[in-house]
C-alpha cells in the first residue's frame, strides 16, 4: 500500500464556501503566493496541533477571504489593524494562537503603526507579513514596498525615489525594535526557498505556543498577474529583483523574550464597583435581580432607522443588566441614519452568552410592515411576535407564534411624540414575559435617555403599554 | 516495475490552475502541462514521468490547496 506523505492540510475546510462559484480552489489567480504560504501555515498549525485554539486575523488585501480557507477562529480586522486585533486577543485570552496575516499595503503602508507598536510591545503574536510589492487587490498600485524603477499602475514610469520614496524593508524596522524574539525574512523564489520559508513560519508558531513574544515573518510572494508575467516569470523576477532588495535571512533568533511578562494572577484586580466610581457611574446602578427566566430570551427588533429599534435594544439590555442577567446588544444597520432598515439582537440569560447574533429568535418586535417580512418565518416555533399594527396592516401569517398587534406608533402620536411608540412595545413585552419587570423598566429609563426632557414622555409611553396591555392580554 | 512500487504524485484536475509552479519545482521533471483544460479553462498540469522520489517540494510550491498530494511506496518488506 501506497502511503500519502504529503496532503491538503487538516485545518483547511474540505471544500470552501465562498460566494464566487469554485468551491474546490482558492480565489487567488494562478501562482499567486498566498496559496503557497496558506499551505504552510495550515501544516504548521496541524504538526502543532493547534487547530482548536488558533484566531487568525485576515487583512485587508487579496488574503481578506483567509475565512473562507482556514477552519479555525479568524477575525477580519480593518484595513491595517489586524497587530491592534491580534494584541486584543492575546490580552484577554491567554491559550489563543493568534496569527496576524497581513499584505505590504496593510502592514507596511496603512498599518505601519499598528505594527511597529504592536512588535514594540513584543505581544506575543505571529505576524506573517507577505510582501508582493504591489497593491494585488486593487489592480496593481504602486505599494510601499514597490522597489525603485518597478513599473505599476500609479507609477507608470517605474518607481523614482525622488517622487514617491525607497521601498520600505519592514523586517529591518522591525528589527531596530528590541523586543521581538523572532525575525525572518524569506522567499518564495524557488523550491528550495519555500522550504525555508515553511521553517520560519513553523519557528514563529511554535515561539507563540512556547510563548516568547513577538515574532516577525516577511516573505517575499510573487504577484504573477499584477508584475505582468507568467507564475514562472514571476519567480524568477522575484529572485533577480525583489531578493537584492529585501535580502532573505534571518535578523533575529532570541531563545527567548527580552522581558519577563506580568503574571496576572498576581496583579491586584479592580473591582466592578471600583471601575464604575471611577467611571462616575457608581451612585446610579439600578440593582432588581428578581427575575427568573422561562427561557433564554433571544430578541429581535427591527424597524426604520429613526424608530428608535436602536436605542431600545440597549434600553432592554440595560434593564436585563439591571435585573441581574446576563445580556448581549448587537446593532445592525444600513449606511442610511433615518428612514434606512435596522435592527438589534439582545439575548438575555442566566448564563454566559456564547454569541451576541441572533438568526433564530424567539421574540420578535417589529415596528414596520418590511421588518415583518424579513424576520416573521426566522422566529422560533412557540415564540413570540410583536407588530406595531399601524405600519404593518397585515396579520401575522405564522400560527405556531403567539402574535400581538398593537397600534404603537397611533398611541405614541397620541401622547406626543412618535419616537416612543418603541417603548410601548417593549413595555407590552415585559409584560407578557416577565423578563423584565415595569418597575426596572423605570429606573432605567431616565439612565438611559441622553435627552432628560423626554424621560416623562416614555414614562407615558410606559403608563400606554400597560393600559393597552390590560385591555387586550 | 508496476505503479505500486514506485512513488506517485495525483494533480486533482479540478484545482490545478495551470501555473507550472510545480514543474519548476520538481527536481526530477516529472510534471507537465497537459492538453486538456479543466472547467475554470486552466490547462492544468499532470504527472508525467515516474521518476517520482516523493520529495513533495511540488506540494510545498502548489499555491493551491490540495491540489497535489503526494503518494510514497511502500517500504520494502512492508
Amino acid at each position: 500500500m501506497h502511503t500519502i506523505k504529503h496532503q491538503k492540510a487538516r485545518s483547511l475546510y474540505p471544500t470552501f464556501e465562498r460566494k464566487a462559484p469554485g468551491a474546490d480552489v482558492s480565489h487567488y489567480c494562478p501562482g499567486c503566493g498566498h496559496g503557497t504560504v496558506h499551505n504552510l501555515i495550515a501544516e504548521a498549525i496541524d504538526d502543532l496541533g493547534i487547530q482548536d485554539r488558533t484566531i487568525f486575523c485576515s487583512p485587508v488585501g487579496c488574503s481578506v477571504f483567509a475565512y473562507y480557507y482556514f477552519d479555525v477562529g479568524n477575525i477580519q480586522c480593518a484595513h491595517g489593524r489586524a497587530p491592534a486585533v491580534a494584541s486584543a486577543i492575546r490580552r484577554t485570552n491567554e491559550e489563543a494562537i493568534v496569527i496576524s496575516y497581513q499584505g505590504d499595503g496593510d502592514l507596511a503602508g496603512i498599518g505601519m503603526s499598528q505594527i511597529v507598536h504592536a512588535a514594540n510591545r513584543g505581544e506575543n503574536i505571529t505576524v506573517f507579513f507577505i510582501n508582493n510589492a504591489i497593491y494585488g487587490m486593487t489592480g496593481g498600485q504602486m505599494a510601499p514596498t514597490t522597489i525603485l524603477g518597478q513599473k505599476t499602475v500609479t507609477t507608470p514610469e517605474g518607481r523614482n525615489a525622488a517622487n514617491e520614496g525607497f521601498p520600505i524593508g519592514m523586517a529591518e524596522i522591525i528589527s531596530s525594535l528590541q523586543a521581538p524574539v523572532f525575525i525572518e525574512r524569506v522567499s518564495l523564489a524557488n523550491a528550495a526557498k519555500v522550504m525555508k520559508a515553511r521553517m520560519a513560519i513553523r519557528k514563529a508558531l511554535r515561539n507563540q505556543v512556547d510563548k516568547k513574544g513577538f515574532s516577525f515573518v516577511e516573505i517575499l510572494s510573487p504577484c504573477p498577474v499584477n508584475w505582468k508575467m507568467t507564475a514562472v516569470e514571476a519567480r524568477r523576477w522575484l529572485e533577480n529583483n525583489l531578493e537584492p532588495v529585501f535580502p532573505v535571512g534571518n535578523l533575529r533568533d532570541l531563545p527567548k523574550g527580552p522581558f519577563d511578562r506580568v503574571d496576572k494572577k498576581k496583579v491586584a484586580r479592580i473591582s466592578n464597583k471600583k471601575i464604575l466610581e471611577i467611571l462616575g457611574v457608581g451612585e446610579e446602578e439600578v440593582h432588581a435581580g428578581t427575575v427568573q427566566l422561562q427561557e433564554e430570551q433571544n430578541i429581535k427588533i427591527a424597524g426604520f432607522g429613526g424608530q428608535g429599534v436602536l436605542s431600545t435594544g440597549i434600553l432592554l439590555a440595560n434593564c436585563a443588566i439591571a435585573e441581574g442577567l446576563k445580556t448581549t446588544w448587537l446593532p445592525s444597520y444600513g449606511a442610511e441614519m433615518r428612514g434606512g432598515t435596522a435592527n438589534a439582537s439582545i439575548n438575555i440569560s442566566h448564563t454566559t452568552i456564547g454569541s451576541p447574533i441572533v438568526s433564530f429568535p424567539n421574540v420578535l418586535m417589529v415596528m414596520n410592515l418590511p421588518s415583518l417580512d424579513a424576520f416573521e418565518d426566522t422566529v422560533r416555533p412557540g415564540g413570540a411576535i410583536y407588530v406595531n399594527s399601524s405600519l404593518a396592516p397585515r396579520k401575522v401569517r405564522r400560527e405556531d407564534v403567539a402574535a400581538y398587534h398593537i397600534p404603537v406608533s397611533d398611541m405614541a402620536n397620541n401622547l406626543g411624540a412618535i419616537q416612543s411608540a418603541s417603548v410601548i412595545l417593549l413595555t407590552v413585552y415585559a409584560l407578557v414575559s416577565g423578563a423584565i419587570t415595569i418597575e426596572t423598566l423605570q429606573k432605567v429609563i431616565p439612565l438611559s435617555i441622553k435627552r432628560k426632557n423626554l424621560v416623562d414622555l416614555n414614562m407615558r409611553a410606559i403608563e400606554a403599554g400597560i393600559a393597552w396591555y390590560g385591555e387586550n392580554c | 516495475m508496476g505503479l505500486e512500487e514506485k512513488n506517485f504524485i495525483e494533480i486533482n484536475p479540478k484545482r490545478c490552475k495551470g501555473c507550472a509552479a510545480c514543474i519548476v519545482a520538481c527536481p526530477h521533471g516529472c510534471i507537465e502541462i497537459g492538453s486538456e483544460i479543466n472547467q475554470m479553462g486552466y490547462q492544468f498540469a499532470r504527472f508525467a514521468v515516474r521518476k517520482c522520489i516523493a520529495c513533495g517540494l511540488c506540494f510545498y510550491t502548489c499555491p493551491e490547496f490540495g491540489a497535489i498530494t503526494v503518494y510514497k511506496k511502500p517500504r520494502k518488506g512492508a
